[in-house]
């Protein structure tokens, strides 16, 4: 009997490879041989290929190496052309959008010209890709659930580079292209907007992501138990629940008095995931639009806690208007 | 099976051990500062203290010298700063700011020994301008000295230029070209702890003087004058300002803020307020003291753009939350307290 309890997948049934289902006449051909790999074979499945690219596809694909050589040419120049500093320093390069100086205007090349074009590449890449995601599932007569959960990391990008900078009036409010640079923009966007942490859709967003880490862990450990009963065919279990089900429902109904179902589970997953970057954005969205400063908003609206003053008064010597 | 778990845990202990490389090896002592629950707190590593306490201790004084007797001013010529001090006073002074500035080279890194009133090296007239520069951070800048004030060795500590001064930030190479703009930032840099941040936090705010504050003083946006126009790379350069801070004194942000809400004064430890006037304090010596001398240095003492070098946080406070961890050394030099009379 196969054991499913261990951190790989101990079980590799090898049949003949296979192409998949026919395609209509007027889609492009697969690509490549299939072919096995045995440790890929461990963690999913086993078989590599055919690949469909498409029109979609490749498109996406042009685009996005467009612009992801166009970061990476413009960091390399960053560093005097100089590879290795161009490695020893990756995490802190970027292409920086444009001075608030030039608005929503078009700037040099040097000046941020080169990041309008990357957002603009990489825009139509994402939403290339997104279009074949939803074109594939048809394809294949599934639901366009992978898409439509895309679109909503799509939307969360779109906010961040796009919506709210063309809000703000100034291109340089959006996200630079580079690892810390990304990351020091998020402190510094939570800096200047008074402390993201008391945005409340900020808050709503964390649920969200923490909450879907958690229906993982519940969901794939709940399968995982059961698959010594057939668990694992969660889809014939929605109209037949058998005992796999059974167990698995009166399990969670005993630890925590409810159970979601073969079916809802998934609902569950897919609304938490696509509600992370979906609530994200707004939150984003509107930060410095409508709201200046998310701390003094929350003290406003009476959820911010007061504490015992710890030190004496200090005043501002600003206001003092002392001069040394 | 085995064998698979052994391969895995071979690839996986480098890995881990490399990401861990990155970190500082413990212990770590928290000291809590503020209310419960607010996380006013500050981190040590009594390690890395301990290396530090032992780089920032103050020299003993030199031994009081008798105040009677003719004045510097009458018996020798061209002293114009310290000429109110006795001739053994005055010797004194000569014989500590030696000690403290250029104990190598001794009374010839500023001097002609030929004729000790020469003003020909241009050492002695910057230094004749240090003396003013250390007066004046004792006589207006108590706000944030206090009484423990500052002599030469605060900063300089045995070398003939303190070991942290600032310069503009040299071009990056192919400065016009079409590709590769930093944008002032995005570089491992020392200057604000190795982040991607601006890189020159000093030009717009210890030399000019660019609003730091970034905040919103109401909760929804302004329209037309009364709108926030601060941008977040405005942000970015504030916090790169006060990661140089956070560095120079060797202390975490809630030192001074208290982080849920980083403008308010009201929720600030009173530490802020010196911090504030030590910003004020740079401005002012950068600009009254050091830019004026830019003429009287060499050329190889300029910076990459030919500017002087100038003061940040780090120049005093070299690591300490005070410099030289508040050793009070400025008592037993009363003749830096006061600006000399012209």
């Amino acid at each position: 009997m196969a054991q499913y309890q261990n951190l790989f997948t101990s079980v590799q049934p090898v049949g003949p490879l296979h192409e998949g289902v026919p395609l209509p006449r007027d889609d492009d051909k697969r690509l490549g041989t299939p072919f096995l790999v045995h440790l890929l074979g461990r963690i999913g499945n086993a078989q590599i290929g055919p690949i469909y690219l498409g029109t979609l596809g490749v498109a996406s694909l042009l685009f996005g190496i467009a612009a992801f050589n166009i970061i990476g040419f413009n960091m390399l120049a960053s560093v005097g052309w100089n590879p290795i500093q161009l490695l020893r320093q990756l995490f802190w390069l970027a292409l920086e959008p444009p001075a608030p100086a030039y608005g929503l205007s078009i700037p040099p090349l040097a000046q941020g010209g080169w990041w309008l074009i990357v957002g603009f590449m990489l825009t139509v890449s994402l939403l290339l890709w997104w279009a074949r995601t939803y074109r594939r599932a048809r394809q294949l007569g599934l639901g366009p659930h992978v898409a439509w959960a895309f679109a909503a990391a799509i939307w969360l990008y779109l906010v961040c580079g796009f919506f709210r900078p063309i809000m703000m009036g100034s291109w340089a409010e959006a996200v630079p292209f580079g690892i810390f640079p990304h990351l020091d923009w998020v402190s510094a966007l939570s800096l200047r907007y008074g402390n993201l942490f008391y945005n409340p859709f900020h808050a709503l967003s964390i649920v969200f992501l923490y909450g879907s880490v958690l229906l993982f862990a519940m969901h794939g450990a709940t399968i995982l138990a059961v698959t010594r009963y057939g668990g694992e065919r969660e889809i014939e279990q929605i109209v037949d629940r058998g005992t796999a089900s059974e167990r698995a429902g009166l399990f969670w109904r005993w630890t925590m008095g409810f159970n979601a179902t073969m079916e809802s589970i998934h609902r569950w997953a897919w609304w938490f995931a696509v509600l992370c970057p979906l609530v994200g954005g707004i939150g984003i969205l509107l930060t410095g639009t409508v709201v200046d400063n998310w701390y003094l908003w929350s003290v406003k609206h009476h959820v911010v806690p007061t504490y015992p003053l710890a030190y004496p008064v200090v005043i501002d010597p600003a206001i003092l208007g002392v001069k040394p | 099976m085995k064998r698979t778990m052994k391969l895995a845990l071979s690839l996986l202990a480098p890995l881990a051990f490399g990401l861990l490389a990155g970190c500082e090896r413990p212990p770590i002592e928290t000291v809590q500062t503020g209310y419960r629950g607010t996380g006013m707190e500050q981190i040590y590593n009594p390690r890395t203290l301990l290396k530090q306490a032992s780089l920032n201790q103050a020299p003993a004084p030199a031994e009081a010298a008798a105040a009677d007797g003719p004045k510097a001013g009458e018996v020798y010529k061209n002293v114009q700063v310290l000429g109110d001090l006795s001739v053994a006073q005055f010797s004194r002074h000569m014989a500590s700011i030696t000690q403290w500035v250029s104990p190598g080279a001794g009374c010839a890194y500023c001097h002609n020994t030929e004729n000790f009133a020469d003003d020909g090296k241009y050492t002695k007239v910057v230094a004749r301008r240090m003396i003013q520069m250390t007066q004046r951070v004792n006589q207006d800048w108590k706000t944030h000295v206090a009484e423990t004030g500052v002599t030469c060795y605060t900063c300089h500590r045995g070398n003939n230029i303190p070991t942290n001064v600032w310069f503009a930030p040299k071009d990056r190479n192919n400065v016009n070209s079409s590709m590769g703009d930093l944008a002032g930032q995005n570089l491992a840099s020392k200057s604000v702890g190795l982040s991607s941040l601006p890189f020159d936090p000093f030009t717009p705010y210890l030399k000019d003087s660019a609003p730091i504050r970034v905040n919103s003083t109401e909760a929804m946006t302004g329209r037309g004058n009364y709108a926030n126009r601060t941008s977040t790379k405005q942000a970015e350069h504030t916090y790169s300002l006060m990661i140089h801070m956070s560095e120079s004194l060797g202390v975490n942000c809630s030192y001074c803020h208290n982080t849920r809400n980083f403008q308010s004064w009201e929720e600030s430890r009173p530490q802020r307020v010196p911090a504030w006037y030590g910003i004020r304090m740079a401005r002012d010596l950068n600009n009254d003291y050091m830019e004026p001398l830019t003429s009287t240095f060499p050329a190889h003492r300029l910076g990459p753009k030919g500017d002087v070098a100038k003061v940040n946080c780090t120049t005093c406070h070299q690591g300490a939350y005070k410099p030289l961890y508040g050793a009070a050394m400025a008592k037993d030099y009363p003749e830096l307290q006061v600006l000399a009379k012209p």
